[in-house]
């Protein structure tokens, strides 16, 4: 929304600056986006007279001109034809910057001859177009202040514009009025009345109007117009165009700058009709669907049924508070116009313009509101200007139905708005407000003005109060806890778990990335997604068509990028959403990390490998020891397809799986354009079960004085043998007095089948025996010794290496 | 000189000229060995006079001990000089790079997040989440947004596909994190304080603007509870978070469907050479929406407005860690380049505490 300060004081009564109005708007929350004061770049230029004019020695089309200026006589070489003696001049002196010509003069010598200054043209000072010669001026004195020259005699010229943000609660603010009136009660000048007397009519309206009984209740609850004969429709005055024209609205004729300028003075969007182009009567109906429109803006629309629009006897002539028609538009020859003021329900105006897809001037003020009320009040001060400015002569007034009654109280409770505000403002002043915005103050209850739709409940007569009071002047005011003391842990027991995961995924050497939720379709698909109920109906690329079921997708996308860049080695990973469906909820709390090509830059101790399988298993199983998972979880090979399969696991308790970790599916990496190796763990963080009762104690430590005895066996079994089935085997062997079982080594491949026979590996156990409660003798531990040997070889089905 | 001066010049001489540990044992056994000359002239003081044998006794013991420890020194001294000599030969290149590891980041949102949460902790508000799937109503129509408010089609909403057959409205992305507003009242009833950080979603997508992107709700209801309440949260939450000794905020009356009054809030900055510093200099730079709860926000809420009230705000979190840390783009935040993970993410171990400072 744009005004110009003059046509602002049009309505407002005020001394204030610019400077303290734009403060004030921001502050009532209509919020001042840009203020352009011509002014401001014309501040510097004073009055001058050329007191002596003669041709240039050496250019036929320059001449040396005495200037007599308020810092004496000065000489200015000049090339306009009209630079001649007598005449008074704007003049720009060195060091002054000229806005037309972007540049700062200084002294310069033209063809020999020093010139101390530039008289300027309309162009030069962005004035207008005019560059034919310099300006001349008809009055004013020398030294002079060229702005204050055109305040009086050019005030549009120097006019501030000011552009406002107006937040869709506020379409009242959309005319100059409802922002003088805002001010007003702000206490920045006083609102000046608005006449508004009744044009009386001449004869009776040859075109009459009927609102379609479908739409009286809701679509349009009342229209009126009237028809106006004999105008003469050429450009209009000055002044309008100027006001138009310095918020960015072209000039048109006057009767089309009329409804633009009741669109923005009073926000009273208007339409004008050629009486000529109008076959009978006027009907507003719902269109019956597939009828075509031309409108104003050149562009044919095809209705669907039930939009509403305005129809002749033949056909439809306007979108009503949309768009007019072109058809029946008026025009430079229009002799007889049908001016309309109409309601437009704001739903239905809002339905019809999304559906056709029309910005305009009337359907953003029509569906945010105008003012019920002032229909017919704005027929009548429209009808004044059409006359005052086309002549003419107008008709009695012709309309259906009546203005929508929004009568409605809500009662002020003063001091309930000290306490939602926390600010003291006083009774009277609440009730001062409330009158200065139009509300009816009947004791306690406050009727809203019928400008101002969005006032419906108690609450908004309080923003009223308080937004007028001003929130700038607002006070912090301490707000104490809720309880005393230290305060109890806020986050729960999830929240702290996720906290954990991420630094302990980042301590163990991974760079944590934040990736859309939203990814392809054919990566989503790679992962498991991509059904129809986690797709996004109205997605911003192709990239981002479904949510994405796994966290891999995205970081592998990011490890293709960053290879593409020229970096091969990574460790990537996200703590983040996954996504199980399309309902609230379907959402799950995922940890995934990526290791992509070494573990290590080359150095000279030979630390660079390619990542492993057993890299990426030895992260996760980190991260789960770090939030308290059960230390003996299974591991079973039951993975998601995007995993190698063989080489690739679940960390499970039974049917839950808190994590899988493995090589990524080659063919994957393949679709996904990642260069390999690479492998990936995914934590279910809310799989790993918390602790049943949460206690801080710890069980007591037992430590015993008896010497440990470790014994290390070393086993032939088929290659394919899982260590895990030998460890077990191995603990099972005395579950009192066996600690620890560990894999020491493993001898596998063609030298370990030479020695051992196809198809055969070996697998060397360090078996850890703690006796509690007297020191072991050698024959019990040969004892322990045989049964281990006896149980791994009977799980594994192998048998003791010698 | 007597004999036995003669014998200890001759001792002490020799284990100074020992060059190696064999010849300091020859030397040892030589004189105090079982037949060594200190040795045999002690078996000789028996056949001594009581008079001769305390005056030879006691000299021939402070000889032996003299010897000891001439041995001992010369040992420890040979012993060293070896040492020496290997360390001198054990030279390693220690400028040469130790064995590699790799330094892992925290991404700026989650650093702020934790920030965030730190400060909001102390002043007692918990942490409340939500799906970010969500139902229309909870995204719009519980926060006072009707079908038809105009703010419904400035949202940007992304949709989320419905099967025809299904009569529901189709559900949403959040286009805000204000739907946890309602969960958490509707799961923690009132008086009640929480902050709600998580990912948001709007179809935008632009120099300024991500299709994702990343809030925090507040909200705090209680019976008295007032915008001027509002107004000091704020501003200890920015002074504590921008870590500045004092800010500035000013709140300027706006609109959001779900606060009345509504304000937008800035804060006090400057711009000299285009650094940013939080409070002090002649600009005003907006940071977050605020407002008085609506009576019907309460009400979806399951909370009688007629006896409680409060306040609501939501902010961007990426844009205050913009702000924080210097870092110019909003869409790099989601680009994983590692040499920005790198240079803008933080250690893992920088948690940040109220009691330890929010950053380093």
């Amino acid at each position: 929304m744009k005004f110009t300060l003059s046509w602002l004081k049009d309505h407002l009564d005020t001394d204030a600056s610019v400077d303290e109005i734009a403060e004030a708007l921001t502050d009532l929350g209509l919020e001042v986006e840009e203020v352009v004061n011509p002014a401001a770049k014309l501040a510097a230029f004073t009055l001058a007279k050329v007191v002596h004019a003669e041709k240039h020695p050496d250019a036929d089309k320059l001449r040396v001109c005495k200037v007599l200026t308020n810092e004496g006589e000065k000489v200015i070489v000049c090339g306009a034809p009209n630079a001649r003696e007598g005449i008074t001049v704007v003049l720009a002196k060195p060091g002054d910057y000229v806005p037309g010509i972007d540049t700062t003069l200084g002294v310069g010598k033209i063809r020999g001859i020093e010139s101390h200054g530039m008289m300027c043209s309309e162009r030069e000072l962005e004035l207008s177009d005019e560059h034919n010669g310099i300006i001349e001026l008809p009055s004013g004195e020398v030294g002079d202040k060229f702005i204050d020259w055109l305040a009086e005699n050019r005030p549009e010229a120097v006019d501030p514009v000011i552009e406002i943000a107006i937040t869709p609660n506020r379409p009242d603010a959309l005319g100059v009025r409802g922002v003088a009136r805002d001010l007003a009660a702000r206490g920045i000048g006083r609102l000046k009345p608005l006449e508004v007397e009744a044009v009386p009519g001449g004869f009776d309206c040859p075109i009459s109007v009927q609102i379609d009984p479908t739409l009286k209740e809701k679509g349009c609850p009342h229209f009126t117009g009237r028809l106006i004969r004999g105008v003469k429709n050429g450009p209009s005055p000055a002044w309008l165009q100027a006001r138009l024209m310095a918020i960015g609205l072209r000039p048109i004729s006057a009767l089309v700058d009329i409804t633009n300028y009741f669109t923005y003075d009073l926000n009273r969007p208007l339409h004008v009709f050629d009486a000529a182009k109008v076959a009978g009567n006027l009907r507003i109906v719902p269109a019956k669907g597939g009828a075509e429109l031309l409108a104003l803006d050149g562009k044919t629309y095809t209705l669907a049924p039930g939009q509403m629009v305005i129809c002749d006897d033949n056909e439809p002539e306007s979108l009503a508070g949309i768009m007019g028609g072109e058809l029946s538009g008026a025009t430079e020859d229009t002799t007889d116009v049908f001016l309309e003021s109409a309601y437009w329900d704001p739903i239905t105006i809002a339905a019809t313009g999304r559906a056709l897809k029309i910005n305009s001037d009337a359907r953003y003020r029509f569906e945010r509101g105008v003012d019920p009320a002032f229909t017919l009040p704005g027929l009548e001060l429209a009808t004044q200007m059409v006359l005052d400015l086309c002549g003419g002569e107008a008709s009695n007034v012709v309309s259906d139905g009546a203005p929508l009654d929004t009568t409605r109280a809500y009662k002020l409770d003063p001091a309930r708005v000290i306490s939602l505000v926390g600010m003291e403002i006083p009774e009277a002043t609440q009730r001062e407000t409330l009158t200065a915005l139009g509300f009816t103050l009947n004791g306690d209850m406050a009727t809203p003005p019928s400008w101002r739709p969005d006032v419906l409940g108690e609450a908004d007569l309080v923003e009223e109060v308080a937004r007028i009071a001003s929130l700038t002047k607002l006070e912090g005011k301490p707000m104490a806890r809720e309880t005393s003391g230290v305060p109890d842990a806020i986050l729960t027991p999830l929240q702290v778990r996720e906290r954990t995961v991420r630094r302990t995924i980042a301590a163990l050497g991974y760079n944590e990335c934040v990736t859309y939720s939203f990814i392809d379709a054919k990566s989503a698909t790679l992962f498991g997604g991509g059904a129809e109920a986690t797709r996004l109906e109205n997605p911003i690329s192709s990239e981002m068509t479904h949510l994405r079921p796994d966290l891999l997708p995205g970081l592998l996308q990011a490890a293709a990028r960053n290879q593409a860049r020229g970096f091969a080695d990574l460790a990537l990973f996200e703590v983040g959403p996954a996504f199980t469906g399309g309902e609230p909820g379907d959402q799950v709390l995922q940890a995934a990390g990526l290791l992509v090509g070494a573990s290590a830059p080359r150095d000279p101790w030979g630390s660079r490998r390619p990542v492993d399988v057993y890299e990426a298993k030895a992260d996760v199983e980190a991260v789960l020891s770090a939030i308290g998972a059960p230390a003996r979880a299974q591991i079973n090979r039951k993975v998601a397809g995007w995993f190698h399969p063989g080489r690739s696991g679940n960390i499970a308790l039974g049917p839950n799986v808190m994590a899988s970790f493995g090589e990524v599916h080659p063919k994957v990496l393949r679709d996904m354009g990642v260069k390999g190796p690479a492998v990936a763990f995914t934590l279910h963080i809310a799989a790993v079960p918390f602790p049943k009762v949460k206690t801080p104690t710890r069980a007591a430590l037992k430590l015993s004085d008896l010497q440990a005895v470790e014994r290390d066996f070393a086993f032939v079994v088929d290659a394919n043998v899982e260590a895990i089935t030998a460890v077990n085997a191995a603990y099972g062997a005395d579950k009192a007095l066996i600690e620890t079982v560990s894999v020491f080594d493993q001898f596998t491949g063609a030298k370990a089948e030479e020695q051992m026979g196809a198809g055969k590996k070996s697998i060397a156990l360090s078996v850890r025996m703690q006796p509690r409660d007297k020191t072991l003798t050698d024959a019990e531990i040969e004892a322990v010794a045989q049964k281990v040997i006896d149980k791994v070889t009977k799980a594994t089905g192998g048998t003791q290496r010698k | 000189m007597t004999a036995l001066d003669v014998l200890k010049t001759k001792y002490l001489e020799g284990i100074e000229a020992a060059s190696d540990e064999a010849s300091l044992e020859e030397l040892r056994l030589a004189a105090l060995g079982k037949k060594g000359e200190i040795s045999l002239k002690m078996r000789e003081l028996g056949k001594m006079t009581p008079e001769e044998r305390q005056t030879t006794g006691a000299a021939l013991n402070r000889l032996k001990d003299e010897i000891d420890a001439a041995l001992r020194a010369k040992k420890e001294a040979l012993a060293d000089a070896a040492l020496e000599a290997r360390l001198q030969s054990e030279w390693l290149d220690v400028t040469l790079p130790g064995r590699p590891r790799r330094q892992g980041t925290i991404h700026p949102v989650s650093q702020v997040m934790d920030e965030v949460t730190a400060i909001f902790a102390d002043m007692g508000f918990a942490v409340a989440e939500g799906p970010q799937v969500e139902s229309d109503w909870y995204n719009f129509d519980a926060l006072n947004i009707a079908p038809e408010h105009p703010a419904r089609q400035e949202h940007d909403t992304f949709f989320m596909a419905r099967d025809a057959a299904d009569p529901r409205p189709p559900h949403v992305l959040r286009t805000h994190t204000s739907p946890v507003q309602i969960r958490a009242m509707q799961e923690r009833g009132a008086p009640v304080r929480v902050i709600a950080p998580g990912r948001v979603y709007r179809m935008d997508m632009d120099q300024t603007h991500a299709p994702m992107f990343h809030q925090v709700e507040g909200m705090a209801i209680g019976k008295d509870i007032s915008m001027a309440n509002l107004k000091w949260v704020l501003e200890e939450f920015c002074k504590t978070f921008f870590e500045v000794p004092s800010v500035e905020l000013r709140f300027r009356a706006s609109h959001f469907p779900f606060t009345e009054p509504s304000a937008e809030v800035d804060i006090r900055c400057s711009w000299e050479g285009g650094q940013l510093k939080i409070g002090e200099g002649n600009s005003w730079m907006e940071i977050l929406g605020s407002g008085m709860m609506q009576p019907k926000v309460l009400a979806a809420g399951g909370i009688d407005p007629t006896e409680w009230q409060g306040f609501a705000f939501g902010m961007g979190i990426d844009r205050l860690a913009m702000l924080k840390y210097g870092i110019p783009d909003l869409r790099a935040f989601f680009e994983s380049d590692l040499r920005w993970l790198k240079h803008y993410g933080f250690a893992a171990l920088d948690l940040p505490t109220v009691f330890g400072g929010l950053s380093k």
